[in-house]
């Protein structure tokens, strides 16, 4: 086999196993659950039979691996299990399914998501691959300046900051609801995407001005430079080529970020996303709709680190041709 | 050339050689040629401490009394003179919550900071020299414990165990050690490597004797700089937990909840940018102490790696 | 490619004048002056050798005849004329059009200087083709022409290979070629073969050579090895501290240097030890095999003797397993089979199974003196640990201790509290001597501990290893790549090859014939003094 496919397939393998813990680890959250969970759940004058009748609905009377196995099984076929909330005393039940809570807020937070991304990479590229070019110039420098101020800055701090000065101009609230039109929303979440963008610009910027100075100080760079090559060709042919890898891993790694970091900016913006649902869910000890939420970011998460690591795979020289 | 000595003697042997000059004379060269912003980090860390530590004596007034009225504008904004920075929603003075929030926030960062180097900086040293089944088991494990963003992890730790200060402590200290551990590792990984480690074993010195004496002092630069770092990523999750309303719980005064709770009225900062103060003063004060660690830290790192002979 | 003479001016002319260049680099946060006002002139069709230790500026000034100072330095003064351009005042894109077209650069490291995502023929073009002086097809064709002349196997495929996958010799000629691609007037060889094996060494200074010759190239050649230079230079130019010592015609230089500095360059080739035979064996080494990690082996049935109070050298090119001897010896590596045996008796394979007193009499000293000590740790600690780990010696006692031992390797009181950051190269080394003999060994194992240190130390180290020797009666085995070391300080020679012992015997017998074909292939690639050494070795081996 070509060593690039089985060192993908090596890496897919792990990146699947890594999952494969993960979700063990959230599964077994609810094994931790305190005994009279059912009881802080349902209201103190819930009967028994109402209490043991929903210990066993979460299966806390079968061995731990059973439960596993009917949790992921299900999981895999897109039923992330039934909410906590709306359950009463009485044993009526209105609760909803965790993917119907679920669905919609993740459309919202990927398009928030998204959307910043689509601002911040091309960036942050930018800005990182110029300072690098013109490293310790005054350029380089207010710029690093300005990063290293922006992410030691909370990020509500951020938000605040920017609803004072910007308050008039957009928004505040990005209460987006799903019969708005693409420009309406655009604008409800001008704001949060704002927000993220300087947090993420300022770590990528860093994060690839470093890796291209490390780059840069390879022998044969400066061999290329003796070589008599330009400064745009030393860049684009000797450069470019040895640099995937690392941005790569830059992006994937700031995206990553990026899906974690929503989760305080949604709360700020009181923006209906995924992130909100996790926090409301997790002060309301709903733990089905915690779990279901922490499975989604963790696999995501998980994605796009693993997709860094194939990026970097299929473009090192040193496989791609094998002695 | 004329005046070279022309006579070899060991004693008397030069070559480009590190100047001869004590930790003192080296630490106070550094720091007059410290750049402003690093100056501006050590003042201000050193603000924050003394506010820390002696917080209860010079605050106006108890940590939880409430005053009559509530939501009072700062006094140069036309409020009561009485309280500085005004009163929250069930009428505390803020200025009080504020420099008991700096002892509780910075504190509990702290601790947390300090068992996560403890756990993840001695595992990390074992796992360095061990290099057997332990140091996989160990680097898996927090391969895979870091392939969960730690803010998530947190999350649904806290949606177990609930909110409490020591459970916050812990649940933070453990996720974050994963870091200290993996830098740790990897650090005195390249110093155990090393002939003198070797030397040592080869002299028959115990294990503990390694660790402390041929290792430790070895790799403190990047650990002391790490150690800002972390505080600040510590400090800001902290500060964002209970933001979200899943950190420190009140009555305890922290920055976090001070800014959740300033942040009622912000649908209408549109109209009266004062109505944002509440929030952006502690926000604020988060934020200061974290630039500053990060500019001392990123003199410290700076410097750490120009002392490098590069010829 | 080969009629654009018509740019170039005829042999004899200066090509490059260099007049009074003084350089700056930044260090430890100040600017050190590294090159201190020297002169350069170099005529066209001319070899010069820059020689020098290690910080004596010559890679420094070498990049300066491009007009070039590496990142952390800056030509402060002095001018640089290169067939009538004015470096000093050239702007970049002037110098840009002269670097890979008229003035060409070989570096030290072949394996990092290529770029590893690039074909070597694309790479072996690149600045050829760029500068516009020939085609992209000719200039393939001509590069195919120049590996053959560089005798690079299969001259027609390997350039379509990638840098990792081809050796470290092939590699520096293949660097080689490309600097000879665009026909430049002069090339800069800096240091081409110091990161090679002695036999890998004389393939490529042959080749090397060769070229330069063939095409009446003007080149600088830079390297610390006053041998390897002799073969290649017309004249030579001896740096020291940044200052030129002196300059003369080759054969002029060797036979009567002026300077007492040149003269000590090769000090260590006049050091000769009468050996003496023994039949008292103090550590003996019977029928080792060993491996890493259970795979790979590395030592095939290896049996050496060592009589006590003698020196035994063990010579090889890197992978022939003399390392790995040591650490078998020394218990970090036990053995698959066979037994180490120490005053008769067979020592525990395993270093955790060793006693502090076996521990004690078998002392090490290695290369890399400043990896060898803690940085952390004054000279008195580091010599003060052993006298309390294996002599519970303390206070006052210890530090008197210390202080004799520090006269022994002829250095004062005075270092007792310095770090290791405050010492010399060779001072280091000589602390590091101290610790081993502070233990009071009876073996002391040197790896390598000569070849990290310039001429003049290194002559000071043996001499000092040869007197402790005499005065305490102390077994070496001294493993070492050095034939000029081992004539100076051996009884007995071990010659070793892919992890098998060629030959073992008294000094003289190993070092001269008959010999087995490994060791005297060996031996005749180590560079000697005689500006025809390398022609008459290539016309023997042909």
């Amino acid at each position: 086999m070509h060593p690039v496919l089985s060192t993908v397939l090596q890496r897919l393998g792990l990146g699947l196993l890594t999952l494969f813990i993960v979700s063990i680890i959230i599964f077994s959250s609810i094994a931790l659950l305190p005994g009279d969970f059912g009881e802080q759940v349902l209201g103190q004058q819930a009967l028994p039979e109402t209490v043991e009748a929903f210990r066993r609905e979460l299966g806390l009377d079968k061995p731990a691996y059973l439960r596993y196995i009917d949790w992921i099984a299900a999981v895999l076929q897109g039923d992330l299990g039934t909410s906590f909330s709306g359950r009463a005393s009485s044993g009526s039940d209105q609760s909803r399914s965790v993917w119907e809570l679920v669905s919609p807020r993740l459309s919202n937070t990927l398009f928030l998501a998204g959307f910043t991304a689509l601002i911040a990479v091309p960036l942050s590229l930018f800005l990182g691959i110029t300072a690098a070019l013109k490293r310790n110039s005054i350029y380089d420098r207010s710029v690093n300046a300005v990063t290293l101020t922006t992410i030691s800055f909370p990020e509500f701090f951020l938000a605040y900051l920017l609803i004072v000065f910007l308050a008039g101009t957009f928004p505040t609230l990005s209460n987006v609801t799903p019969d708005m039109s693409l420009g309406d929303r655009i604008e409800k979440i001008a704001l949060p995407a704002l927000t993220m963008t300087l947090v993420i610009v300022a770590h990528m910027m860093r994060m690839t001005r470093a890796a291209l100075i490390n780059l840069l100080a390879s022998p044969y760079i400066e061999m290329a430079q003796l070589k008599g090559a330009s400064r745009a060709k030393v860049i684009i042919k000797h450069a470019l080529p040895n640099a995937w890898a690392p941005i790569a891993t830059v992006i994937a790694f700031n995206l990553a970020y990026l899906v974690v970091g929503v989760v305080v900016v949604e709360v700020v913006f009181v923006y209906p996303g995924i992130g909100q649902l996790m926090v409301d869910s997790v002060s309301s000890r709903d733990i089905p709709v915690a779990q279901g939420c922490a499975l989604i970011f963790a696999a995501t998460y998980i994605l796009l680190n693993l997709l860094a690591d194939v990026i970097g795979i299929v473009t090192n020289p040193r496989l791609l041709h094998p002695r | 050339m004329t005046e070279e000595p022309q006579t070899y003697s060991a004693a008397g042997e030069v070559a480009q050689v590190k100047l001869r000059r004590t930790l003192g004379q080296r630490m106070w060269i550094s720091l007059k040629k410290a750049p402003m912003s690093a100056w501006f980090g050590m003042i201000v860390i050193a603000f924050y401490a003394l506010v820390a530590i002696v917080g209860p004596y010079i605050a106006p007034y108890g940590e939880a009394q409430v005053f009559a009225k509530a939501d009072e504008p700062w006094s140069m904004l036309g409020g009561d003179p009485a309280h500085f920075f005004g009163t929250d929603q069930i009428g505390r003075d803020v200025l009080t919550r504020l420099i008991y929030g700096a002892r509780n926030t910075i504190g509990i960062a702290l601790v947390t900071t300090l068992l996560s180097f403890l756990i993840g900086g001695s595992l990390g040293l074992i796992a360095a020299i061990n290099r057997s089944w332990l140091d996989q088991f160990l680097s898996r494990g927090v391969d895979v414990l870091m392939s969960i963003p730690s803010l998530i992890f947190a999350l649904m730790l806290l949606s177990i165990f609930g909110s409490s200060i020591p459970s916050l402590i812990l649940i933070i200290a453990v996720l974050d050690s994963t870091r200290v551990f993996r830098l740790t590792r990897s650090v005195a990984a390249n110093v155990v490597v090393m002939d003198y480690v070797e030397a040592a074993r080869l002299r028959g010195e115990g294990m503990g004797w390694i660790m402390r004496k041929e290792i430790l002092p070895n790799i403190m630069p990047p650990l002391v700089a790490e150690f800002g770092l972390r505080f600040s990523f510590v400090f800001l999750t902290i500060a964002s937990l209970s933001f979200l309303g899943l950190g420190i719980q009140p009555p305890t005064a922290d920055w976090g909840s001070m800014v959740r709770d300033g942040s009622r009225f912000i649908q209408f900062v549109a109209y009266d940018w004062t109505l944002a103060l509440p929030s952006l003063l502690p926000a604020g004060a988060v934020a200061l102490l974290t630039v500053a660690v990060n500019f001392v830290v990123d003199w410290f790192l700076h410097k750490t790696s120009g002392l490098r002979d590069d010829h | 490619m080969t009629t654009d003479s018509n740019k170039r001016g005829s042999k004899g002319d200066v090509l490059i004048e260099m007049k009074n260049v003084e350089i700056d680099g930044f260090s430890d946060e100040r600017w050190h002056k590294i090159v201190k006002g020297v002169d350069l002139t170099l005529k066209r069709g001319e070899v010069m050798g820059l020689i020098g230790e290690s910080g004596a500026g010559k890679s420094t000034l070498g990049k300066a005849a491009m007009g070039y100072a590496q990142p952390g330095c800056k030509i402060k003064a002095g001018s640089i004329m290169f067939d009538g351009i004015d470096l000093m005042a050239a702007t970049e894109a002037e110098k840009r059009k002269l670097w890979g077209s008229r003035i060409a650069y070989v570096a030290q490291s072949a394996a990092a200087s290529f770029n590893p995502a690039h074909r070597l023929i694309d790479q072996t073009v690149e600045a050829t083709v760029d500068h516009g002086i020939s085609g992209e097809a000719d200039a393939r064709q001509d590069a195919v022409g120049l590996y053959e002349s560089l005798q690079l196997p299969d001259p027609g495929n390997i350039g379509t290979r990638y840098p990792h996958q081809v050796s470290g010799g092939q590699l520096q000629r293949i660097m080689t070629a490309m600097a000879m691609s665009p026909r430049p007037d002069l090339i800069i060889f800096d240091e081409p073969t110091t990161a090679l094996d002695v036999t890998t060494q004389v393939e490529v200074l042959v080749a090397m050579r060769d070229i330069v010759e063939k095409f009446n190239t003007a080149a600088i050649y830079i390297t610390h090895d006053l041998a390897v230079v002799a073969q290649m230079a017309d004249f030579i130019k001896v740096l020291r501290y940044g200052e030129e010592v002196e300059e003369a015609e080759t054969r002029k230089m060797l036979g009567q240097p002026e300077e007492d500095y040149t003269k000590s360059l090769w000090s260590v080739r006049a050091l000769h030890k009468e050996e003496s035979p023994s039949d008292d064996i103090a550590l003996s080494i019977k029928n080792v095999d060993a491996a890493y990690g259970n795979t790979v082996k590395v030592l095939h049935d290896v049996s050496i003797d060592i009589p006590r109070g003698r020196t035994v050298s063990v010579v090889g090119e890197s992978g022939s397993g003399k390392s790995t001897t040591a650490r078998v010896i020394t218990g970090l590596l036990p053995p698959m089979s066979g037994s180490v045996e120490f005053n008769g008796e067979a020592l525990p394979n395993a270093l955790k199974d060793r006693s502090k007193d076996q521990l004690r009499r078998i002392q090490m000293i290695y290369q890399m003196a400043d990896t060898a000590m803690n940085p952390k740790q004054t000279v008195g600690e580091i010599i003060g640990r052993p006298l309390d780990f294996y002599h519970n010696l303390k206070g006052k006692a210890r530090d008197d201790r210390i202080i004799e031992l520090l006269d022994m390797i002829e250095l004062d009181a005075s270092f007792i509290d310095r770090l290791p950051g405050e010492l010399s190269g060779g001072q280091k080394q000589r602390i590091c001597i101290a610790r081993a003999l502070a233990a009071e060994p009876e073996v002391i194992i040197c790896d390598e501990v000569t070849s990290a240190l310039d001429q003049i130390v290194q002559e000071g180290i043996l001499k000092l290893l040869l007197r402790l020797q005499k005065e305490l009666n102390i077994t070496y085995l001294f493993i070492t790549h050095d034939i000029a070391v081992v004539t100076a300080i051996s009884d007995e020679i071990v010659v070793m090859f892919q992890g098998q012992v060629v030959e073992q015997g008294l000094k003289s017998k190993i070092l001269s014939p008959p010999f087995p074909d490994y060791t005297q292939l060996l031996l005749s690639s180590v560079p000697e003094m005689d500006p025809d050494w390398l022609t008459n070795l290539v016309d023997k081996r042909d």
